[in-house]
């Protein structure tokens, strides 16, 4: 189902290579001391306001936290599959509604308490009850979740669902003691190979390994994260050898320095985030199909790519990116073709079209909405960049109130198709009552009725040209040539720190 | 000078008042809700308005605006909208970055500037001066970021002496702390020096032309030695004003070069603050700064009576 593009293959390769080659001198280093630093600084951009991420939305909290401090019953791997983590196993009843999860024995939190089924019926619990985030309503499933005994707990659903159990892979399904006495806001207690140490505000997040940890105890004894307010810094600083790894690099036009220099690697993970050309159903023009039909001609996505992001990313024609078990190709579903743009927009009546576009303050909204804008002058529609400062303005006049004609953002969340065209209060106004429909027979249907279903929407929701998905956002990662294990593929939100190890110097 | 402390007392206490009220009000306009931007776009709407009444947001305008101002007096700036955290550790720490940053930023614009600025003046009719006020003319020119990015490539990407960027509070390690803050400081100064040393060679020109230093030099001296014994002196005045008034300007101008070298100073938490919509803090901050500003004034008050005798009893 996977589909890699030729750049992140020839990634993956050069990864793998360096893993491989590092592998290799770790055991015939004669010259060095042999051995391995055991610290790790990691740069990023986005510092996290605080550790609850039950009560603060955004993915800072998530990307430091999950699978590094806190677990869930599932993980979701490099490749986007479900795997066991603090469920050793679990059993699916016949009509697919019972889950039985089989739990390790003698997994502990990091305020020393047990991990038991307890924990996870308060998790779940909590989520539906405690959590201020629409997040919460992945949850709304589970009828209710029971202890079996200490390692077994059964969890019942209200009707089957295929996304249930990848949903417990992501940050809902992190698992907290039962009796959370603890500010989640400063303090993170879970069952992850880390504990954060310590919080410099404007500076960085350090993680400490602990001794106690259940599984595998990491290669890496203290990770530093530290924030940066712009991908240049961040480059600097991974040129300069102040950190080791870079994560999440937005900064394109600096790649092909970084990649000429030896000592460095750079490869481009996938990611779960889709550069999305939002329009607004609900308004003029966009009301209208033929115009918003117009706009997906008149895209060179190829170009915007190229032009915007240095080709770094990947072509997309849906909300799917490949990682998903659902995706199919349907990057040609609307070729660049601005003389069908034009007669579509003549058509419609709305030639000479002049339209507002509310560019959030971000790089690449910043890079994307410039080649945007001209193609939509090749066509004869005059769109006028609004500055939007994100996140306050944006988040309110767009988001919020839904005061636009045309705008560009990151969305970065996992599986998010239907969170995005489901809803038509949400801020795109698409309003396809078919979708939802579909939606919840393919989630309760068979793994092959969800595949079927879930396309089945995404191909409704390109025909009806609702908005346009440009590109999937590359999860470009700069780090030292001798660091290994990195994981590369933002399949979730986390940034998974622990299979982390240095080739022994 | 208890009459001078009173009016001084006086007028940060009008410029306070000004100032709190104007910030206040401008906050209050820009748009953005700070509870959306707090909680971020999941958030529900019960959980939205929970969080306007916990922090006061959606009570009236003037009693929120008079129990910030009764927290500062008592020198409690409050609880971040954002972070959680409380205001009042969190800005003295910054301030003291901030405050490193600029006064040594500030020495090593005075130790290039005072003596090139005085050999520029010195020298004016010859090209050796001409030269000198030439470059400070490009330096001044040049903005202090770039001063910035081209320190990094040269000192930290190209010959790995010094880091790129980040802090090491003096406490945590002096050796630390000194090769964090140097190239910082170089970029912040150098811009300043440049722009100190067109106002020392001008007040040093000014100066040559005094009838004080003919007679100073009638009585023997030679040339240099009046010049330095009475000429910098007096030059003094003018060099103070506009050291004070760089000073002010490189507390807020500092946010750049904090920025480009990730350093956690005032100017980079106030440009988090407003991205947050942390009105708290944003406000929190710009009193500071203007306290800190009203102090500086002070302070060069102070200094011209000690450079100037004259001056005492004028005022």
């Amino acid at each position: 189902m996977q589909i890699l593009t030729r750049r992140i293959a020839v990634g993956a390769a050069v990864a793998l290579t360096t893993a491989a080659l590092g592998a290799c001198s770790a055991g015939s280093s004669g010259g060095g001391t042999g051995e391995a630093r055991t610290d790790v600084v990691v740069g990023l951009t986005g510092e996290p306001t605080n550790l609850d991420f039950t009560r603060t939305s955004g993915s800072a909290i998530p990307q430091l936290l999950m699978n590094n401090v806190y677990e869930g019953l599932v993980t979701i791997d490099q490749a986007g599959e479900v795997q066991p983590q603090l469920a050793e196993s679990w059993e699916i009843n016949g009509d697919r509604t019972v889950y039985t999860f089989t739990l390790h024995d003698g997994v502990t939190f990091s305020d020393g308490s047990l991990f038991t089924a307890d924990d996870v019926v308060a998790s779940i619990g909590r989520v539906q009850d405690d959590w201020t985030l629409s997040l919460k309503s992945k949850m709304d499933v589970v009828a209710k979740a029971e202890a079996i005994s200490d390692t077994e707990v059964a969890v019942t659903l209200k009707h089957p669902s295929n996304s249930w159990l990848f949903d417990m892979g992501t940050s809902v399904g992190a698992m907290f003691p039962d009796d959370l006495s603890a500010d989640l806001a400063t303090e993170a207690v879970g069952t992850g190979p880390y504990t954060v140490e310590e919080v410099a505000t404007g500076e960085h997040v350090t993680l400490a390994a602990r001794d106690d940890y259940w599984g595998k105890v990491p290669a890496i004894s203290e990770v530093t994260v530290r924030y940066f307010a712009d991908a240049n810094a961040q480059a600097n600083a991974v040129r300069a050898g102040d950190i080791d790894m870079a994560y999440n690099m937005q900064a394109p036009d600096l790649l092909s320095g970084l990649e000429q220099d030896e000592d460095l690697q750079v490869v481009d993970g996938t990611s779960t985030g889709e550069v999305l050309l939002a329009l607004n159903n609900a308004e003029p023009p966009f009301d209208d199909l033929r115009v918003r039909q117009a706009v997906m001609h008149a895209i060179d996505r190829e170009a915007v790519l190229s032009t915007a992001w240095a080709g770094h990313g990947q072509l997309i024609g849906s909300m799917v990116p490949p990682t998903d078990p659902y995706y199919q190709d349907l990057t040609d579903a609307y070729p660049y073709d601005p003389d069908r743009a034009r007669e579509l927009l003549g058509e419609a009546g709305a030639e000479d079209l002049g339209i507002t576009f509310d560019v959030p303050t971000r790089p690449y909204a910043e890079a994307v909405a410039q080649v945007v804008v001209s193609q939509l002058e090749d066509v004869g529609i005059d769109a006028r960049i609004v500055p939007a400062e994100f996140p306050a303005v944006w988040l309110d006049k767009v988001f919020t109130k839904h005061d636009y004609q045309m705008s560009v953002i990151l969305h970065t969340e996992a599986r998010d198709m239907l969170t995005i065209f489901g809803d038509p209060d949400y801020y795109i106004g698409y309003d396809n009552p078919r979708v939802s429909e579909v939606a919840e027979e393919a989630d309760q249907g068979s793994p092959d009725q969800y595949v079927a279903g879930m396309q089945e929407v995404a191909r409704m929701i390109v025909d009806d040209a609702a908005s346009a998905p440009l590109f999937l956002f590359p999860n470009t990662v700069v780090a030292d040539a001798g660091l290994n294990g990195i994981a590369t593929n933002a399949t979730t939100e986390s940034m998974d720190l622990t299979g982390l190890t240095w080739s022994a110097s | 000078m208890a009459r001078h402390l009173a009016s001084h007392v006086a007028q940060l206490a009008a410029t306070l008042l000004v100032a709190t009220a104007a910030i206040f009000v401008l906050l209050r306009v820009l748009p953005g809700d700070p509870a959306v931007v707090a909680l971020g776009i999941e958030a529900t709407p019960g959980a939205l308005a929970a969080w306007r009444a916990e922090h006061g947001t959606d009570g009236p305008l003037l009693a929120q605006y008079l129990e910030w101002v009764g927290g500062l007096l008592t020198g409690d700036l409050g609880t971040s909208y954002v972070t959680s955290q409380e205001l009042t550790p969190l800005v003295a720490d910054r301030v003291q970055v901030t405050g490193i940053l600029v006064l040594l930023g500030m020495l090593i614009a005075l130790v290039v500037a005072v003596p090139v600025g005085t050999l520029a003046a010195v020298w004016h009719r010859n090209a050796g001066g001409v030269t000198l006020s030439a470059v400070s003319q490009v330096g001044v020119a040049v903005p202090n970021f770039l001063v910035g990015v081209l320190l990094v490539a040269l000192f930290a990407v190209r010959l790995g002496w010094l880091p790129s960027g980040g802090w090491t509070a003096p406490v945590d390690g002096f050796g630390e702390f000194w090769r964090h803050v140097l190239l910082p400081a170089v970029a912040l100064g150098s811009v300043q020096a440049a722009i100190i040393t067109r106002y020392v060679r001008s007040a040093v020109l000014e100066i040559m032309r005094e009838d004080f230093l003919r007679t100073a030099r009638a009585k023997g001296l030679t040339f240099t030695g009046a010049l330095m014994r009475h000429g910098l002196r007096n030059a003094g005045v003018p060099i103070v004003t506009v050291v004070g008034v760089q000073i002010a300007s490189m507390l807020i101008g500092a946010v750049v070069i904090e920025r480009v070298f990730a350093v956690p100073g005032l100017g980079s938490l106030l440009l988090d603050s407003v991205g947050n919509r942390d009105l708290l803090a944003v406000q929190s901050i710009v009193a500071v700064l203007v306290v800190l500003v009203v102090l500086l004034n002070f302070l060069v008050d102070l200094a011209y009576t000690v450079l100037d005798p004259r001056l005492r009893r004028a005022s």
